[in-house]
């Protein structure tokens, strides 16, 4: 997954939003924009804090009703068809689901299963093969009769993923995957991600912080600023210091990953100007000059 | 046709439908109905006038005499009975709002309905001088206009579990400040019999009182476990819930008048007994082991623990009745205290 061809808006789509607006309150989040998921790609949107791209998320799983247009799944409005429709085709894992007290991880893994069941329908035989399919897929079979709150964080997140797994939809949006992961833990969960998408043709959609996970993970990438898309397509043809600095006012050098050939970002050393994100961080005199090796960075958040 | 999944859910499918059975859940039930039985045999049997536990079955299936028939059949049976579904209406509104909160502490007595009521009924019985039948139509009311403006003043945005607890201890405190200006005000044998009412007692309960809860289990007990289900989900978060397919606010609101409506009419039977409501759910969730709601399992814990304390106010202070409210408020009082240390201890607060 890690060098995914270049798509065009025109490749089938399921999945595609209009001229959306979301927000909250007065706040515009989310700002006319156009989106189209390509099916069975690993779509990743990026972009500064508070760009939107939550919110985008949690509209295309119709958590936010739009301002105005419209989120379409499969050439219907979302919101004109029946939730648990939508939740047979569309799966969403938010940021930090809540883990009920002293459940098992079979039961939790069991409740994806929800779209469905009915109160006839409360455990059918494709319900107990979709959710041990989904265990053995994200690696969790042996953790099945463990209580969740016992788990590590690496382990809960695979739990989580099965939830949605068991669920047993062409397409799946997941909220910051990795977030509290060490690293190890986080190129798990994102080399799982992969091969749902590559070795069962699941279209994943999911909001990343980390750059170069992006620019490696994704065959499509979205990236957004203020509420809007910046740019988006394969991360190879789009990712330029240009783009990085304006979407994150982080002033950076692109080369090639050299285990993936992906673009790798790295940030200049130094503290790079802001000139979009409200940091207040004063702007040192000390700016390395360009091309300098990058000695310990000054964390600038 | 039956098969067995692996696991401890044996599952019952025939054609197209499928009910989930849990041998634990079920294991417990049966024992808590074994439970209720002997304490309610031993509730009917014992007292001023001692019944031999072979006398009250006897008189139970139509058997007996005048005297053994009179006693069981109009002094204690209502009562048993009202206990019996007083406590399951508790039970079940605990655990509807204990999983809607995502929080033990998000029961219906600690978050003011309770309190709401009985200043509803204290309205009732010394401002206007009303019946006790009075009372519980102002207790009611109390209870219901509480809970209303709690989940109002609570809702922003979605309803928050902790934001909806605080707004409701925060009612309950001036609540109670009101009925206590209430009581100091009135005479004393009005006082009294307000004092009484708003203890939660079981005494003098008839066939009346067994009637109305028992219209009200029939109903709202089937409509909860139904809300149930939908309960299941809600209980991951709001934004995995929709994922799920779950139609958020219908099931939430559909739960929180379910809720509301099964505990406002217990409360109206029995007074706002303490506890039940807090505890019955707690308790479940640990015998059955499973993560909830256990709508029916709570039912049944709530029975049993109201039948075994309604025994206990009874007996232990023979021939003196004290209110049962006063058994689990004493009671509770230290589970509460259990309860709340291991909260904190998880950093929950």
């Amino acid at each position: 997954m890690s060098d995914g061809s270049s798509r065009l808006s025109a490749e089938p789509s399921r999945l595609r939003a209009e001229n959306v607006t979301f927000g909250y309150g007065e706040r515009h989040v989310v700002d006319g924009l156009d989106i189209v998921i390509p099916d069975h790609s690993l779509t990743v949107i990026v972009g500064a804090n508070g760009c939107g791209k939550s919110t985008l998320l949690k509209g295309l799983a119709r958590r936010l009703a739009p301002r105005t247009g419209t989120v379409l799944l499969d050439g219907v409005s979302i919101r004109s068809l029946p939730s648990k429709e939508v939740a047979r085709r569309l799966g969403l894992l938010p940021q930090s689901p809540l883990a009920p007290d002293g459940i098992t991880v079979a039961d939790l893994v069991g409740r994806g299963r929800y779209p469905h069941q009915g109160v006839l329908r409360q455990w059918s035989a494709a319900d107990q093969l979709a959710v041990d399919d989904a265990m053995s897929a994200a690696r969790i079979a042996d953790l099945a009769d463990r209580y969740v709150d016992e788990l590590s964080g690496g382990q809960r997140q695979r739990v989580w993923l099965a939830m949605a797994l068991a669920q047993q939809t062409p397409i799946m949006l997941l909220d910051e995957p990795t977030t509290f992961l060490d690293i190890a833990h986080q190129v798990g969960v994102l080399d799982l991600c992969a091969e749902l998408n590559t070795a069962l043709g699941r279209t994943l959609v999911m909001v990343l912080h980390d750059l170069n996970h992006a620019c490696r993970y994704a065959s499509h990438l979205v990236v957004m600023r203020d509420g809007r898309i910046l740019a988006q397509g394969a991360p190879r043809d789009i990712v330029t210091p240009d783009l990085i600095e304006d979407a994150f006012g982080l002033a950076c050098r692109i080369i090639d990953d050299p285990e993936s050939g992906t673009p790798l970002v790295i940030p200049r050393a130094g503290h790079a100007p802001h000139p979009s994100a409200g940091d207040p961080a004063p702007v040192s005199s000390n700016r390395v000059a360009a091309g300098d090796p990058a000695p310990a960075r000054h964390p600038n958040r | 046709m039956t098969t067995t999944s692996p696991g401890r859910a044996p599952t019952i499918r025939a054609a197209s439908y499928s009910i989930r059975l849990d041998r634990r859940a079920i294991v417990v039930g049966c024992a808590l109905v074994l439970a209720t039985l002997l304490a309610s045999v031993l509730t009917l049997a014992t007292g001023d006038f001692p019944i031999p536990p072979a006398e009250v079955i006897r008189t139970l299936t139509g058997g007996g005499t005048g005297t053994d028939s009179f006693v069981i059949m109009t002094l204690r049976l209502p009562r048993l009975t009202t206990a019996i579904l007083v406590g399951a209406a508790l039970g079940v509104g605990g655990a509807v709002f204990q999983s809607l909160t995502h929080n033990p502490l998000g029961s219906p007595d600690i978050v003011g309905f309770n309190t709401g009521a009985a200043t509803g009924a204290l309205v009732a019985i010394l401002l206007l001088k009303g019946s006790m039948t009075e009372a519980s139509i102002g207790a009611l009311i109390g209870g219901i206009a509480t809970a209303m403006a709690v989940y109002l003043l609570a809702i922003r945005r979605g309803v928050q579990g902790n934001r909806l607890i605080l707004i409701g201890i925060g009612i309950a405190a001036m609540l109670t400040s009101v009925n206590w200006y209430l009581l100091t005000r009135a005479d004393v044998t009005d006082a009294q019999a307000a004092a009484a009412w708003i203890t939660g007692s079981l005494n003098g309960r008839t066939w009346d009182h067994a009637v109305e809860i028992a219209w009200a289990v029939a109903i709202l007990l089937p409509a909860a476990m139904w809300c149930g289900r939908g309960l299941r989900v809600l209980q991951l978060g709001d934004d995995a819930a929709t994922g799920l397919g779950a139609r958020v606010e219908g099931i939430r609101l559909a739960s929180i008048l379910v809720g509301i409506g099964i505990t406002a009419i217990a409360i109206s039977v029995a007074g706002p007994i303490a506890f039940i409501a807090l505890a019955a759910p707690q308790v479940a969730h640990r015998l059955t082991r499973s993560a909830g709601p256990d709508i029916l399992p709570s039912a049944l814990t709530g029975t049993f623990l109201l039948v075994a304390a309604d025994l206990a106010a009874q007996r232990v202070f023979s021939p003196m009745q004290i209110p049962v409210g006063v058994a689990t408020g004493a009671i509770g009082g230290v589970y509460l205290a259990w309860l709340l240390s291991r909260e904190w201890r998880k950093g929950r607060g």
